[in-house]
């Protein structure tokens, strides 16, 4: 029988595994705080897949051709697959999705700011998809050749000049002002640092909109040569704040569709639960 | 309502329990675990996991399993150093209290 | 989600950078037409006119109800839920996109499934009354869906018969999805009739909303009429239906509805353009983006 381990081991295997790139598995053992970071990464990431439904799925019913309304409830539904999924793997390290749930409408948990906007225009989902999905989801991103219907082209413009500033803020606060990047770097569960991403995000974008024929509200974008990079301008961080604390233009109202969903449904949930304890009492008997 | 009085039924719960999901594809020879879903009872189970793991293809066959059914053994490699307090069930038997301050996305 | 951009998502995307031609304002690229590379002219001795409108009484049907259950997405009782409801309103959507192009083609004028879709007026509409009222509760949503589903896989049954190749195959596929949604349906309506005393008396309550509409379902029409052996006959599907919902609501301990069914508008209703007042809030919101931008191509 195999002598229990003391907890310095426990701890020297864990810090191997790390260094040697392995996987964590999901029984293994994990410092508490870790886990907990996980847990939170993972269902974080799974509350954006659920919250960011709404936004896209307002266009759902408007959608203005069924070619792109049928894409539409595909994309929305994979979103909620996805949600589900990720609460899952958060479940394998110990976490229950009731309880994320409750976690997610009482604020304790966050999701993606950029969810936190109004979609305003059927627009609003095409760049979307180009800003917040990126690679990949071709067909929801404007083609913009030549101007066939005037006012369309202004409202991707509209809807460009929104959700710019919002995209680069979903990567997170500054390097500098991010004081767990480190500790998650060091476990392997971030690999690359906000500003880093951001950065990344600006260089593949800014061709794209050129393309697109969109121009990009920031009148501070050039290439530096020297750097290799896009300089950009400054990021409004005191509205970054304000919407990861829960006061921007949608927060409220998100998170408002998603208990009041939850709680309607709370009498189809025990109906259910119900109808499968009689079943199974009856199977007894 | 005929029938409803007769039988005892505990007390109403609206969370639902976790199911694992098993496929075998076409042309498989086994089943594989594809992942989880909750579901009120093993019909809804297979409806969902239908739904969420295969799209509705057909010629797949499906396994669900309520998790609380299932007895998993230590990953044998690690055996030292599995997590002791987690040998009986497939799942960690508590789950952890989130802090407050967490990083950003 | 952006996280790690490989070069090979970088690659793919700059697939869509690239010149393709399109000179048209588009949400994407390309089209699909529903019906492409198939043979859609009208048989030999077969009404055209007639056709065309029974593929738009069929596909009406299916794309206000796909509405329907778009609206409900994000508002399920459980997240699993919401994976199926988009499923059957995909699928409704998909055979409402053939239906229409069908009835386009039939009718000769050039009209697509976005045409009549997003540019025809109420009383052009030709669905039945039963798919255009908003559902109260998911036990409304439930009960309606049971009673369309059942229906409409009678229909599609003998659809599947058709002297129209088009109609048949079209049937053929719709058969498989609409099984899987009468059987949705059917589950939910036994769990909740028989779950706990409030999700029964909400069951109750949603199918005397549901039963004034029924009837409707299963009359005679001249456009039926003008096609026989082509169109299903309706009347001959009622025991069939009638025996499937009986045995589910036995099993749910409900009791069928005594509800008459809901009076027409001089002698008028759905399938003669004459609806409810609910359809016309459907439309506005189906056809306000498309009809705001007419010229323009998604």
């Amino acid at each position: 029988m195999t002598a229990v381990p003391e907890a310095a081991e426990l701890q020297a295997h864990f810090d191997q595994t790390l260094e040697h790139s392995r996987r964590v598995e999901p029984r293994d053992w994990v410092p508490d705080k870790y886990r907990a970071t996980m847990i939170r990464q993972i269902a974080q990431h799974a509350h954006s897949e659920i919250i960011g439904m709404q936004p896209e799925g307002n266009w759902i019913t408007r959608a203005p051709s069924l070619r792109r309304k049928a894409i539409l409830i595909a994309k929305v539904q994979d979103e909620a697959g996805h949600g589900m999924y990720l609460y899952s793997a958060a479940e394998t390290l110990g976490a229950d999705r009731a309880d994320l749930t409750e976690k997610l409408i009482s604020g304790r948990q966050k999701y993606s700011s950029i969810f936190n906007y109004p979609t305003l225009s059927y627009a609003d989902v095409g760049v979307i998809g180009w800003l917040v999905d990126g690679a990949a989801i071709c067909n929801q991103v404007p083609l913009c050749r030549s101007s066939y219907g005037p006012y369309a082209r202004a409202m991707v413009q509209d809807a460009t000049d929104r959700f710019w500033w919002p995209s680069l803020m979903m990567f997170g606060p500054p390097d500098d002002q991010s004081p767990n990047t480190a500790q998650s770097m060091a476990w392997g569960v971030k690999r690359h640092t906000n500003d880093d991403l951001r950065q990344r995000f600006v260089d593949m974008t800014v061709p794209q909109a050129e393309k697109l024929g969109v121009t990009l509200p920031d009148p501070q974008l050039r290439w530096n040569e020297a750097r290799g990079h896009y300089d950009f301008g400054p990021v409004d961080w005191a509205e970054f704040k304000a919407v990861v604390s829960g006061n921007g233009p949608c927060n409220t109202q998100r998170m408002a569709h998603r208990k009041r969903a939850h709680d309607d449904g709370t009498w189809v949930r025990e109906a259910a639960a119900a109808h499968a304890a009689k079943a199974a009492a009856g199977r007894q008997t | 309502m005929a029938g409803n009085e007769d039988r005892v039924v505990a007390p109403v719960r609206s969370d639902w329990p976790l199911y694992e999901v098993f496929l075998r594809g076409k042309r498989g020879l086994n089943h594989v675990h594809v992942g989880s879903l909750h579901a009120a009872d093993p019909q809804m189970a297979l409806h969902h996991a239908r739904d969420l793991y295969t799209r509705r293809n057909e010629g797949v066959s499906i396994w669900v399993v309520a998790a609380r059914d299932i007895t998993a053994s230590s990953p044998d490699e690690k055996d030292p150093f599995f997590d002791p307090s987690g040998d009986k069930v497939y799942r960690h038997p508590t789950f952890y209290d989130i802090p407050d301050d967490v990083p950003h996305m | 989600m952006t996280g790690d951009q490989t070069e090979d998502e970088f690659a793919a995307y700059q697939g869509l950078a690239e010149d393709t031609g399109d000179h048209r304002w588009a949400f994407g690229t390309g089209f699909a037409d529903p019906l492409e590379g198939i043979d859609t002219s009208v048989p030999e001795g077969v009404d055209a006119e007639a056709l065309a409108a029974y593929c738009l009484m069929l596909g009406d049907d299916a794309l206000i109800l796909s509405h329907r259950l778009q609206q409900w997405m994000t508002r399920m009782p459980e997240l699993e839920e919401e994976t199926a409801i988009a499923n059957i309103a995909l699928d409704l959507l998909g055979q409402a996109r053939m239906l229409l192009a069908r009835a386009g083609r039939a009718e000769g004028a050039g009209r697509n499934e976005d045409q009549l879709a997003f540019f025809r007026a109420e009383p052009e509409f030709r669905n039945v009354r039963l798919v255009e009222p908003e559902d109260a509760d998911f036990a409304g949503l439930v009960g309606r869906l049971l009673v369309f589903s059942a229906w409409r896989l009678a229909l599609l049954g003998q659809l599947t018969g058709s002297a129209d190749p088009v109609l048949a195959a079209i049937a053929a596929k719709g058969v498989k999805e609409v099984a899987y949604h009468r059987d949705y349906a059917a589950q939910w309506v036994i769990r909740l009739g028989d779950g706990t005393e409030v999700s029964h008396a909400r069951m109750q309550a949603a199918l005397a909303v549901v039963w004034p509409l029924v009837d409707e379902l299963f009359l005679a029409d001249p456009v039926t009429a003008a096609l026989p052996g082509v169109a299903a006959d309706p009347a001959a599907a009622r025991a069939g239906v009638d025996a499937v919902l009986d045995a589910v609501l036995a099993e749910a301990t409900l009791d069928r509805p005594g509800a008459a069914p809901l009076a027409m508008v001089a002698g008028k209703t759905g399938r003669d353009g004459v609806h409810t007042e609910a359809l016309g809030y459907v439309l506005a919101e189906l056809q306000s983006v498309a009809r705001a931008h007419p010229d323009a191509t998604w």
